[in-house]
């Protein structure tokens, strides 16, 4: 039987990069985050799997040392909240616009500007609309649990490196700082020199006489060469639609009413859908397991199933316009959020979802 | 004897690189980039290791010096070489890894990128070249211009009331205990192109001896932004910018 | 001892900078007449004084100087 431990979420996203054969984590302190460089540094992974892990003199620091690590062809990491994420949009930008794998955690909290420190969801807009500029897509991970952000590690590499693509695991404070006990599976070592190459040949790790040097840019000047290169991202990104939509669905079958929730919002949805059925209404549950690729046709389908749908987020209503853009006018949506890093209750919900639909 | 007698392989003394790729460089006549490309192609095949070499390449005029030395390159965000090369030294400390960087990059967007990366020690070469402007971009000041010197956006000279004073980076990361040669050198002259030449490979020969970071900075000319022409560049530098920018080595920890 | 020299100029690559010309310490570069298919006036060896020092080559930032040099006696 595998192994059962209790952690933190962002505990369980430092384990799993060691256990995972990760090769580098290069961080920055911020809260509510800062366990898992803590709890990697507190490991020592350098030490048994050889894994490096750097503390950087700031987030734009990190995420261009995860540029570097990515260029070699090696599975680099780093985690930050939200103002952190700002900063390292830059740095995705040029991730996505190289074609780099990488996988990087964004433990939400309140805001705009320095916000809070408590948990939120605030930053749907930004990781999922490209969180940078120019035409990209990051794949968009929403982890609910501990475990989640265990495993999401590993899935976001294999994603990452499927497609050369960056990978956000978009947590939030709540996820981050909650225990869970954390089913350890089986370790994995980190790559060869060899693999490496395999898997990536693209890499810059110094140039045999056998080939052609390898150059990792973002730069075309020309018209035509940036334009062909936009439409080739164009033909990942429906490959990626079509292939990597992930979601669950909680008593949707019979569903009339639908809630749409990710990320802890989801599990406390959950609640509410068991509460409103033991009233007798027919509730249920999509929750988006991928955010990018955002799962339209599940929920399309289901806007010819149900009465209303509600999505419910821990900000001002941002994949509500996601639900909408699914729903096409089908049905009514209505939204509730809280912000600041306020929590709501399964009974609030219950009201305002009452409220919502004029329901006693 | 005449010339064609003379024009033999064997008697060969000079000739282009062999790392050298036969892409046009897109540099001004004159420009510094060249001869700084030139030497580091020579010394990367002198050493016999390009298969162990990655180049990172700054935002500026020399964005391009991966199309010209034949080489494993990475293209940095603006400023963020030295974040970059960290990266890959560390994760491969069996590699040279060097930056490439101009002066808007280096001391001005990048400050926190090379002062950090000085200060942890990592064992990589910064090349800097610093010619008091910023090319690429059409001739405006750097954190490097001198007082006095005419710019794009300092139309009426550098004055300090307005715009500061010249940032003296390679002193600057003297100070820091990761730094282990800090050298000014300049490439005008046959003679100053072969001191460079040298200083560069004691910084790649330093990068493998775990010893700390190695910097050479070049000072160098921007003809097409200064508006003179290439000879008088070079006599405007060692007349101006040897003033501020004094060449020699500055630290070197492994000097007897 | 004493050394002859000649330079080889790539014509077609050189951009007529005359940091060569600065560099030569027997005055034996001069620009061309003719101008390449980039329009620069391209450097040239002039005279029989070179001596083969590959100052012009080491200094040239395009690399388009080679440099030969033999002995006579």
């Amino acid at each position: 039987m595998a192994e059962k431990i209790l952690m933190k979420g962002n505990e369980a996203i430092a384990i799993s990069a060691i256990r995972n054969g990760v090769d580098g984590y290069f961080g920055y302190p911020i809260t509510p985050q800062s366990e898992v460089m803590e709890t990697l540094m507190k490991e020592k992974p350098w030490e048994t799997t050889g894994m490096v892990v750097l503390q950087a003199e700031s987030e734009t620091s990190s995420i261009n040392m995860v540029y570097g690590g990515a260029c070699c062809g090696k599975k680099v990491m780093t985690s930050s909240s939200s103002p952190g994420v700002s900063l390292m949009c830059e740095g995705l930008s040029y991730i996505a616009g190289a074609e780099l794998p990488c996988v990087v955690v964004d433990v939400m909290r309140g805001g705009p500007g320095l916000g809070t420190i408590q948990p939120s969801q605030s930053d749907y807009n930004q990781i999922t609309k490209g969180s940078g500029h120019g035409d990209f897509h990051n794949i968009v991970l929403a982890p609910a649990s501990a475990q989640d952000m265990y495993d999401f590690v590993d899935w976001g590499f294999e994603l990452a490196f499927k497609y050369r693509n960056p990978v956000i695991i978009l947590s939030d404070g709540i996820i981050g700082q909650m225990m869970e006990k954390v089913e350890l599976h089986p370790a994995k070592p980190r790559m060869t020199e060899e693999e490496i190459l395999k898997v990536a040949p693209w890499a810059t790790v110094g140039k045999p006489a056998s080939r052609e040097r390898n150059i990792i840019t973002s730069l075309a000047l020309e018209a035509d060469v940036q334009e062909a290169f936009n439409q080739k991202l164009k033909v990942k990104y429906r490959k990626i639609e079509e292939n990597e939509v992930k979601y669950s669905e909680y008593m949707t079958e019979d569903a009339e009413y639908l809630f749409v929730a990710f990320g802890c919002s989801s599990r406390i949805c959950e609640a509410v859908v068991d509460e409103l059925r033991s009233r007798g209404i027919k509730a249920g549950l999509l929750r988006p397991i991928t955010l990018y690729p955002f799962p339209y046709k599940e929920i399309a389908r289901l806007a010819g199933q149900v009465k209303s749908m509600m999505s419910i987020e821990l900000n001002l209503g941002q994949m509500v316009d996601d639900v909408r853009l699914a729903v096409e006018g089908r049905c009514p949506v209505g939204f509730y959020g809280r912000q600041g890093g306020n929590i709501y209750s399964p009974e609030e919900i219950v009201e305002q979802f009452l409220k919502f639909n004029n329901l006693k | 004897m005449n010339i064609e007698d003379i024009k033999r392989p064997e008697n060969i003394v000079y000739k282009r690189p062999a790392l050298l790729t036969d892409n046009v460089m897109h540099y001004c006549p004159g420009c510094s980039h060249g001869t700084v490309h030139k030497l580091v192609a020579e010394i990367i095949d002198e050493m016999g290791i390009q298969e162990k070499t990655v180049g990172v390449c700054p935002v500026g005029c020399s964005v391009f010096a991966y199309n010209y030395i034949d080489i494993d390159w990475q293209e940095a965000a603006h400023g963020r070489a030295p974040a970059v090369a960290t990266a890959t030294k560390r994760l491969y400390p069996d590699k040279y890894v060097f930056t490439y960087q101009g002066d808007g990059d280096l001391a001005s967007i990048g400050t926190a990128e090379i002062i950090h990366a000085c200060s942890r020690g990592e064992n990589i070469v910064v090349i800097f070249i610093n010619n008091g402007i910023y090319g690429m971009t059409g001739g405006q000041m750097a954190p490097t211009t001198l007082i006095g010197m005419k710019t794009a956006t300092t139309p009426y000279g550098r004055d300090p009331k307005l715009n500061g004073f010249p940032l003296v980076i390679a002193d600057m990361v003297a100070q820091l205990d990761g730094t282990a040669f800090i050298t000014r050198q300049s490439v005008h002259t046959a003679a100053a192109a072969r001191k460079a030449k040298a200083a560069i490979r004691k910084a790649f020969e330093y990068s493998s001896k775990g010893v700390g970071l190695s910097f050479v900075e070049i000072v160098s000319t921007c003809n097409s932004g200064w508006k003179m022409s290439p000879v008088d560049a070079n006599k405007w530098m060692v007349e101006h910018m040897f003033a501020k920018y004094p060449v020699g080595d500055i630290k070197d920890v492994l000097a007897k | 001892m004493a050394f002859k020299g000649v330079i080889e100029v790539d014509t077609n690559l050189c951009k007529g900078c005359s940091v060569c010309i600065a560099n030569c310490p027997t005055d034996s570069i001069q620009l061309s007449r003719a101008v390449n298919s980039k329009g620069y006036h391209y450097a040239e060896m002039k005279g029989d004084a070179c001596v083969g020092c590959g100052a012009c080559g080491v200094v040239c930032p395009d690399s388009v100087i080679t440099v030969y040099r033999v002995k006579i006696q």
